[in-house]
């Protein structure tokens, strides 16, 4: 028998909100990988403005993980839960962030030609997005060994990055417009790096969470 | 300092400690947790045998304080009381007024000096931060004494016969939130002298208070580790499922 | 529905009414009885109380006769048993609550001062008269007296102080004993000053009962007439309501009164000994 299932369902609630608020964060560097991709402004738009919702939601996971905290002493496993849900809430919520820092490229970039077919940064914009969805799920399912596999895929992030950033300084010349656009380029690449980067981290909150051991999945 | 070993207690024919072993380190804070009659009690009578007065208690297995095994035959179990201090869960001190409570374990062990028990009794209020609010009372009675004040003073009783160890059984069940809070500040100061250890039902408080925790259940020490550890990533699941309330 | 409930609580009220006053009533037999007695004996008695009714012995002339031999006989008398009585009873009392185990015996022995508790008093003086009087050659005298005195009174004392001694909690002994105090510091220390009051109140109200003690006095062998005080232990001796019962036995009129200015005597000791306990209790209550 459960002695404190009352408390055990507020965690359970917890543990929803960050579902639903990793569900946001999906889709926004999902538009935002795609804006970018079809320069489609109005979309990048919409990612800028739906990012007040995601810092909403950041807020609201973090005044219940306090509350939780002052009223329940958690310990053990919910203790871990708990602090776990504040870790990860705070990257998603800078995935956001960066959802909208590529936005905003797009924006600035909107109208303009760009000087050559984009190629590693949509392949490293999937991973990212894989990495975001196997974290999310390793979380529902508190499975040690998905989230452990993040830092394979971290990986290739980092290897696609190094590409991505020899390749543009090769393409740099003295035209001013170009360098403009291919640094901006290089800034959004920087971006999904950090996603991956922020990835494994949800994915070390997740092995905390469900083990107690800490991990560090971004070597 | 405290070496447990294989210690086996039986009230009769119910097997109360089942093979309990471990090491409490000299000047360091251990607490007991677990469920009502889990044995966590039992274990701290046995280090001071309290126990003994129980007729049908048998134990086997050793316990060594400072390389004696106390359960020698003969060991003079009076001085290894005095060893030994104890608090309890009730304050109780003796309707006697302040003075005579805190000098009574000198004047059993044979201090008679007027200026040695009055040093004796303002050192124990002192160790025990009770001496501010009694000093001009020590000739009132203790039952004048809030609960607080009143447990503080069973701790500066137990002080005054200068014991290595300090058994406390619960000592804060009985006590408000604010004097629960002072006695636990005072636990932590006096590890700078004294072992202690301490049975609580309060797991906040074996967290606040304690260097190392351990677990019972049934008799069996389930877990004994780092206080930290025992409450935010315990090994075993019995424990896990104890300190989240998921027990039972 | 609501008309039987207002019935109900009609007829509740008047049946509690009713055992209200019955109660009473049971409760006014007592008080008037003793009212009546007392208003009668000192209506009866009061003029014979004078100095000399305290500095003369008996006398066969009423008008001569004084209490002093009984008076001085059951002071005697409880001034032997109060002490003997107190040290073997609370030894005793001890014995059986801090240091008997609980094995057959100490049930058996439990179980016997109990009983005894309840025996007649004229079946101690029996036992007075052969132990004391006989077997141990004392003859009639104070001692005997004091000593039988001493058996009825004991296991009432005992009992009494088994109560005060388990009255004391446990946790006090406890505290003394985890300090390194051995079973007896802990008991002269801790115990006896905190049950004192309870022991001494249940000692004086034994003895206030055995005071007022004849049939055993009388079989061990107190003397109805004696014409002075007693000088040591083993002089013959009489006691106060031995001398009441012999002077009502009289068919004179002015001997009546004279028993009844006796009894007077007799119940201002009692209260006055009733008194010490009260005090003796308020005292512990207090602390």
């Amino acid at each position: 028998m459960d002695n404190r299932a009352n408390f055990h369902h507020s965690i359970e609630e917890l543990q929803n909100d960050i579902l639903k608020m990793g569900h946001y964060v999906e889709e926004a560097i999902n538009q935002a990988v795609e804006s970018l991709m079809t320069l489609n402004d109005t979309l990048a738009e919409q990612v800028v403005e739906n990012d007040d919702l995601i810092d909403k939601m950041t807020l609201n996971v973090e005044e219940r993980c306090l509350r939780l905290i002052a009223l329940q002493q958690p310990l053990a496993s919910d203790l871990r839960t708990i602090g776990a849900a504040l870790k990860i809430a705070t990257d998603l919520e800078r995935i956001a962030d960066h959802a909208v820092d590529i936005s905003k490229t797009t924006i600035r970039l909107s109208g303009e030609n760009l000087v050559k077919p984009l190629i590693d940064i949509p392949r490293m914009a999937e991973i990212a997005k894989e990495m975001l969805k196997e974290a999310l799920e390793s979380y529902t399912e508190r499975n040690v060994n998905r989230a452990a596999a993040l830092a394979v895929k971290d990986d290739e992030v980092d290897k696609l990055y190094s590409t991505i950033f020899q390749d543009i300084v090769q393409l740099m010349g003295s035209d001013y417009n170009r360098n403009r656009q291919l640094t901006h380029l290089l800034m959004v690449a920087q971006y999904l790096e950090r996603v991956a980067d922020h990835t494994t981290n949800i994915g070390e909150g997740v092995i905390f969470m469900v083990s107690g051991k800490r991990k560090d999945l971004n070597l | 300092m405290i070496d447990i070993q294989s210690l086996d207690l039986f009230y009769g024919e119910f097997h109360a400690l089942k093979n309990v072993s471990m090491f409490l380190p000299e000047k360091s804070i251990t607490a007991f947790i677990g469920p009502s009659g889990c044995g966590k009690s039992t274990l701290l009578r046995t280090l001071n045998r309290m126990n003994d007065m129980i007729k049908t208690v048998k134990i086997k297995g050793t316990v060594t304080i400072h390389g004696n095994n106390i359960y020698e035959p003969e060991v003079n179990v009076e001085l290894l009381r005095k060893r030994v201090g104890m608090v309890f869960q009730q304050p109780n001190p003796f309707p006697k007024s302040i003075y005579d409570n805190v000098a009574y374990g000198p004047r059993i062990h044979g201090t008679k000096k007027k200026s040695e028990l009055d040093d004796i009794v303002e050192k124990s209020l002192r160790d025990a931060a009770l001496w501010d609010e009694v000093k001009g009372d020590l000739k009132k009675s203790a039952y004048g004494l809030s609960g607080g004040q009143q447990q503080r003073l069973c701790i500066a009783r137990a002080l005054a016969v200068n014991p290595e160890v300090l058994l406390m059984d619960e000592p804060t069940s009985a006590l408000d939130p604010i004097s629960t809070l002072k006695i636990e500040e005072l636990i932590q100061q006096l590890k700078e002298k004294y072992t202690i250890v301490i049975v609580t039902h309060n797991m906040q408080q074996a967290g606040r208070v304690s260097d190392q925790t351990a677990f019972f259940l049934n008799g069996e020490m389930v877990e004994f580790s780092e206080t930290d550890t025992i409450f935010s990533n315990p090994v075993d699941q019995r424990t896990e499922d104890y300190v989240t309330g998921r027990f039972g | 529905m609501k008309n039987f409930e207002l019935q109900h609580i009609q007829r509740r009220k008047r049946s509690n009414r009713i055992m209200h006053i019955l109660f009473l009533f049971s409760t006014m037999i007592g008080i008037v009885t003793l009212g009546i007695l007392l208003v009668q004996i000192i209506a009866k008695g009061s003029g014979w109380i004078s100095l000399d009714f305290f500095t003369h012995f008996s006398s066969r002339f009423p008008e001569k006769s004084g209490i002093k031999a009984a008076f001085f006989g059951t002071l005697w008398l409880m001034l032997i048993t109060a002490p003997l009585t107190f040290i073997i009873g609370v030894s005793t009392a001890i014995y059986l609550e801090e240091y008997a185990k609980n094995t057959w015996l100490s049930r058996f022995i439990q179980t016997n001062i109990s009983n005894l508790a309840g025996v007649p008093s004229v079946v101690y003086g029996l036992l007075g008269l052969t132990i004391f009087v006989r077997l141990f050659d004392l003859g009639r005298s104070l001692i005997s007296g004091a000593l039988t005195m001493t058996l009825l009174v004991l296991p009432v004392i005992i009992v009494a102080a088994r109560e005060s001694l388990k009255a004391v909690p446990n946790h006090q002994r406890n505290a003394s004993l985890a300090l390194g105090a051995n079973p007896w510091q802990t008991i002269l220390r801790v115990v006896l000053p905190s049950a004192m009051p309870g022991i001494l109140t249940g000692s004086i109200l034994s003895l206030s009962r055995a005071i007022g003690e004849t049939a055993p006095l009388i079989v061990v062998g107190a003397a109805s007439y004696i014409a002075f005080v007693p000088n040591s232990l083993f002089s013959d001796f009489t006691a106060m309501p031995i001398q009441i019962y012999s002077w009502a036995g009289r068919p004179e009129e002015s001997f009546g009164q004279l028993a009844a200015a006796g009894i007077i005597v007799l119940l201002i000791m009692l209260l006055g000994m009733n008194l010490i306990a009260i005090m003796l209790r308020n005292k512990y209550q207090r602390s």
